[in-house]
């Protein structure tokens, strides 16, 4: 009974640190003073002008674009490389492969940055969105891979053997019978890949050019010069998308699987 | 159980099956092993005011007799030359393993308290570990800077009931001490969910037969629970040491002008000094020190896969 109230106790402070400062963010996006300390009244003041503000937007857009085809291209090649992982289990180099899946993970953004932008100028390519895209496709198709690999790890392979020696074809089988299966882990992986890009600063800040400011990079320099309702009011709002987000995702992924049970029920009772 | 390493089809030339490996290994050779060569190129090189800012000293791959004679260890001689990029190192460092050991202090019994909470609830709470991890970094710090400013809500809070004077003000921001908690409280789940996963796999019945034995509680965690978790503790340690060393945000937006991160240090030879070579020579330095805790996490997660 003891280590029960303990636990409690534990959880309730360790979450308590967790949240307290992201709802006082909210909170206070929606105060009428521009003060942090001092509560004026409730406002949407902070949101209408933030419309209006045509920087913020703008890059609001880029980083949109830049979220959804950095997300795609790393889903693609983070699934191509849990494949990898888990399916080729001897390849010349295999060594080195798996090693530059686990090292952008824990690589400091700083090092990952300066390095592929020394690359952009090596081969002399202008800075600009598609760098951006670039970078965030290479680290976020790492995460991918992570996520798709441990679902490929506990994945029955006999349902993809047994169309193979029906004579599907492997490219055929791998779109009609893996790839369904693994789904809600791809999903899962783009909804990460995608707000890891929306969530970066550092590499984009190397990578980026003109016209390609991302918001990140907006928010920081206007963080750098001091604490505003408005940075309050974007926050809100994207810590408002990222939470719906997962939340459709992880109803959408326990529906899936509910179905996926009862037809396993329904087929093996047709059997 | 199927021979595992005969995947898909035993048809070895089909070429489909090769394009799944190569693409992803090429996109990554290019992107990310390459990139390395040239920054550790480039620190070899002099600083130069041009577009960009640096004398090549390669090219074409027929001139390595050349470049190697060429080599200029000018930079690396600057970063022992100047006691300041040393003591970031240090400083790194110390924050990196001080900022460890205060994660593992919080997240442990955090991620303990959740193995040992009812199987329903687990997810709801992993769920509530996760959701912070998703909302912005930048957010996160950011909402720190409201806190703990000297008129921020910390202050206003203290003084509302009672435990500071009207005119005493937080004097924690831009401080070391605000570097702490913002690296803590921004990579606390980073902590929590590899010891989470390595608690959760426990087997009970240890437990329960080192109790029926006469084991104090105290005594059986040390002994069973505590070792048994080790794995998680060694990734949880690794997946926050490394990116907390180069950390750059949190030590900008929170710490002073006396806080020496090295992240901090490379982004202003670079960003402000524009001295590529030079950030260059720092970034590979860096690297260097944390090969030793990149292969440890490397081979944790392949164990673990």
């Amino acid at each position: 009974m003891k280590s029960h109230r303990f636990d409690a106790t534990v959880l309730t402070l360790g979450f308590a640190f967790l949240y307290i400062p992201i709802i006082i963010l909210v909170v206070y996006s929606f105060n009428a003073s521009r003060l942090v300390t001092v509560w004026g009244g409730f406002s949407l003041n902070w949101y209408t002008t933030m419309w209006s503000n045509e920087g913020l937007m703008d890059a609001a857009w880029v980083t949109a674009r830049v979220g959804v085809i950095s997300a795609t291209l790393g889903t693609i090649l983070g699934t191509l490389a849990a494949l990898t992982l888990v399916r080729f289990v001897r390849f010349p180099g295999r060594m080195l492969f798996s090693g530059m899946i686990y090292a952008p993970l824990v690589m400091p953004e700083v090092i990952t940055g300066l390095s592929m932008l020394l690359l952009f100028v090596a081969l002399g390519i202008d800075r600009g969105f598609w760098t951006v895209i670039i970078a965030h496709t290479t680290f976020t198709m790492c995460y991918v891979a992570i996520v798709v690999q441990s679902r490929l790890l506990t994945f029955d392979r006999s349902l993809e053997e047994a169309a193979l020696d029906l004579g599907c074809p492997p490219v055929k089988t791998f779109f009609k019978i893996t790839l369904p299966l693994i789904m809600p882990a791809v999903v899962a992986g783009w909804m990460l890949a995608f707000t890891l890009s929306l969530d970066d600063l550092v590499i984009a800040s190397f990578n980026t050019g003109p016209g390609a400011t991302t918001l990140p990079i907006k928010i920081y320099s206007q963080v750098r010069l001091g604490v505003t309702p408005e940075i309050n009011a974007i926050c809100t709002i994207l810590i408002g998308l990222v939470t719906l987000g997962v939340i459709a995702t992880s109803i959408s992924t326990k529906r899936t699987e509910l179905r996926r049970i009862r037809d396993e029920h329904e087929a093996a009772r047709g059997a | 159980m199927a021979t595992v390493s005969e995947p898909q089809t035993g048809d070895r030339s089909n070429p489909a099956r090769w394009l799944v490996v190569a693409i992803p290994y090429i996109w990554l050779l290019l992107f990310f092993a390459v990139p390395f060569l040239i920054i550790l190129k480039i620190s070899f090189s002099d600083t130069a005011i041009s577009i960009p800012p640096y004398t090549p000293v390669f090219e074409g791959f027929g001139a390595i007799g050349d470049y190697l004679s060429q080599l200029d260890f000018e930079n690396y001689l600057f970063l022992t030359d100047d006691p300041l990029y040393f003591q970031a190192y240090i400083s790194s460092l110390r924050i990196a393993l001080i900022s460890t050991f205060l994660l593992l202090l919080i997240g442990y019994p955090m991620a303990l308290a959740m193995a040992r909470a009812p199987s329903s609830i687990r997810p709801t709470l992993v769920m509530l570990v996760i959701l912070p991890f998703w909302t912005s970094f930048l957010i996160r710090v950011y909402a720190w800077i409201g806190i703990l400013k000297p008129d921020g809500l910390l202050t206003l809070l203290l003084q509302t009931i009672g435990l500071m004077g009207p005119d005493d003000q937080v004097q924690i921001f831009r401080t070391d001490y605000a570097v702490f908690i913002g690296i803590v409280y921004s990579y606390l789940p980073f902590m929590v969910l590899p010891l989470y996963a390595a608690l959760e796999k426990m087997d009970n019945t240890l437990l329960e037969a080192a109790s029926d034995l006469g084991c104090p509680p105290w005594k059986a965690f040390w002994k069973i629970t505590f070792p048994l978790s080790l794995p998680g503790v060694i990734a949880g340690s690794m997946i926050c040491f490394i990116p907390i060393t180069g950390e750059f945000v949190i030590p900008d937006l929170l710490g002073g002008a006396d806080t020496l991160m090295i992240g901090k240090t490379l982004w202003t030879e670079f960003f402000s000094n524009r001295d590529w070579p030079l950030a260059s020579a720092v970034a590979v330095v860096l690297l260097l020190m944390l090969v030793v805790p990149i292969a440890i996490f490397q081979n944790q997660q392949k164990k673990v896969a």
